[in-house]
């Protein structure tokens, strides 16, 4: 079955073009990395599938059905942390738990607890459940997230820049969680990145979009030069191909 | 000390009190948390374009004024989900526009100062059976939606998370600012115009300060709010001075209580975790 399947989508936001006759399918237990330059549309293309914004034209299916009738228990989705309300008052577990019940909880139930303790485990952080969201580092809310997503075991993870801001060995057990979950699950991960290399080292495909779809296929594919420069409207840019790769496909 | 309670004025202005302090002290959390203390502001200045359409139109104010104010609230909402105006740009638009809908109302009414200085600052001891009665209305209906806490919460912490999960949201936001309107006009009589806001945001800001977790604030705010009507109520009989006024004083002495004690209770706590 498909996971994410589009035809020929057009989606526009206050009159101006965000995406552009976007036609691709993507299948489950894919990992998918999503490039581009800044505004390329790419986080635009994570609301449409998580069906928070409606296609201009075209069709987006997910799990063959219409994104806003797809049950959120098979979503996980991890979105950027700067759009976090650091004032708002809650503590780690709380965060955790939004994302096992889909609503906010008063109060904490042992269950509830222990699942999200559990769950905070996976990314090594259930010393932090009792502390303040606003005292996390980036890094820290980042595995976080991870947690709160993976905790409703969905079927598809969609995450958005999900490494800012953890160090390089945080981003290896980053990836390693998001991986065995994968392959244990047999889920589908959309994963919008700026590094090109965590593209090439750890998706199946890899698709560049710049409000249009540049390339998609196998990172040696799509992470072709001319790709690259098209969707970054720039040449001579700094290209580690993965081995084997030809340099124009 | 306390046999002014005795007094059925005193008693219909305490039980007033305390519901609107309940209704704006709940209320304001979400206000709070979501950036909205300008809100406050512009819902009581709508009201009073609806009390002045009220008093022009010779009916009781509060049967024009609140659904004036609600559908003010509404517009201010669905102008926010159509246009990308910040909220306070939004708010202070309609603000005005009310404001000046209600000078132009009182204006065809000669005899209106009366009454008009009565909403502007709020006469809590005149405050009659039918208010209480409306006022007790709204307090039912904020326990009825009580379940929706959890939405709005969780909407209130990220919008598109909770959006993701299919909560409501949008119907969440009308709801919402329905009931803020209707709230709004019940305490105007009561505070008054021109201190309306303070009672939804203080005592929540207040909370905000000295607590982790939005279910606590949320209980403390109405506990601050409950608290200081009752208290300030006592204090304005015995000091002879306006009693919405007193009780804004004493939400002031909590918030700023909190604003010094704040940080030592988040080195306790970091002590805490640390141990």
């Amino acid at each position: 079955m498909h996971a994410v399947r589009s035809e020929n989508l057009f989606l526009r936001y206050n009159g101006n073009p965000v995406l552009e006759d976007i036609t691709c399918c993507i299948q489950e237990g894919e990992f998918i990395a999503v490039l581009g330059p800044n505004g390329a549309g790419k986080t635009a293309l994570l609301k449409v599938i998580l069906g928070l914004a409606r296609a201009g034209s075209g069709q987006i299916r997910v799990f063959e059905r219409d994104p806003r009738k797809v049950p959120a228990a098979w979503i996980g989705y991890v979105p950027q942390i700067k759009t976090l309300d650091r004032g708002f008052p809650a503590i780690t577990l709380e965060l955790v738990i939004s994302g096992i019940r889909q609503a906010w909880t008063g109060s904490v139930s042992r269950a509830d607890r222990q699942k999200a303790i559990a769950a905070l485990a996976q990314v090594d952080a259930a010393h932090l459940a009792e502390r303040p969201v606003n005292q996390l580092s980036g890094g820290e809310l980042q595995r976080i997230y991870l947690a709160r997503s993976l905790a409703r075991e969905p079927r598809l993870v969609l995450l958005d820049e999900p490494a800012t801001g953890i160090d390089t060995v945080g981003q290896s057990d980053f990836y390693k969680v998001l991986n065995d979950y994968r392959q244990r699950t047999g889920a589908t991960v959309i994963m919008v990145t700026h590094d090109w290399e965590v593209a090439s080292d750890k998706a199946f495909r890899v698709m560049i979009l710049n409000r249009r779809l540049i390339s998609f296929g196998a990172p040696g594919e799509a992470l072709c030069e001319e790709c690259l420069e098209n969707a970054y409207q720039k040449k001579g840019l700094p290209i580690r191909r993965p081995a084997g790769a030809p340099s124009n496909v | 000390m306390f046999e002014i309670f005795s007094l059925p004025f005193m008693q219909r202005a305490l039980a007033a009190g305390i519901m609107v302090a309940f209704l704006s002290s709940y209320y304001g959390v979400f206000v709070v948390q979501r950036g909205l203390g300008f809100l406050g502001n512009g819902l009581a200045h709508a009201a009073f374009g609806g009390v002045a359409l009220g008093l022009l139109l010779n009916r009781e104010p509060l049967w024009i004024a609140m659904p004036f104010t609600v559908m003010v609230s509404l517009a201010i909402t669905l102008v926010k989900h159509r246009t990308r105006l910040a909220t306070d740009t939004i708010i202070g638009v309609f603000f005005a526009i009310s404001m000046a809908a209600g000078i132009i109302f009182l204006s065809l009414k000669r005899d209106y100062s009366v009454y008009a200085f009565a909403y502007l600052f709020g006469s809590i001891l005149a405050v009659t059976r039918t208010d209480l009665l409306v006022t007790g209305l709204m307090v039912l209906l904020a326990l009825l939606v009580l379940p929706l806490w959890k939405r709005w919460a969780y909407a209130t912490f990220d919008r598109d998370l909770a959006l993701a999960d299919r909560v409501p949201v949008v119907l969440d936001e009308y709801l919402l600012s329905a009931l803020l309107a209707v709230t709004v006009v019940v305490a105007v009589k009561v505070v008054g115009i021109v201190l309306i806001s303070a009672f939804l945001v203080i005592p929540a800001a207040a909370a905000r300060l000295v607590v982790n977790r939005f279910i606590t604030m949320t209980w403390l705010s109405i506990i601050f709010g409950t608290t200081s009507a009752a208290c300030g109520l006592w204090g304005s009989y015995q000091l002879d001075i306006p009693s919405g006024a007193a009780v804004v004083i004493l939400q002031a002495a909590i918030f700023l209580l909190c604003v010094f004690i704040a940080p030592l209770l988040r080195r306790l706590r970091r002590e805490q975790v640390g141990s």
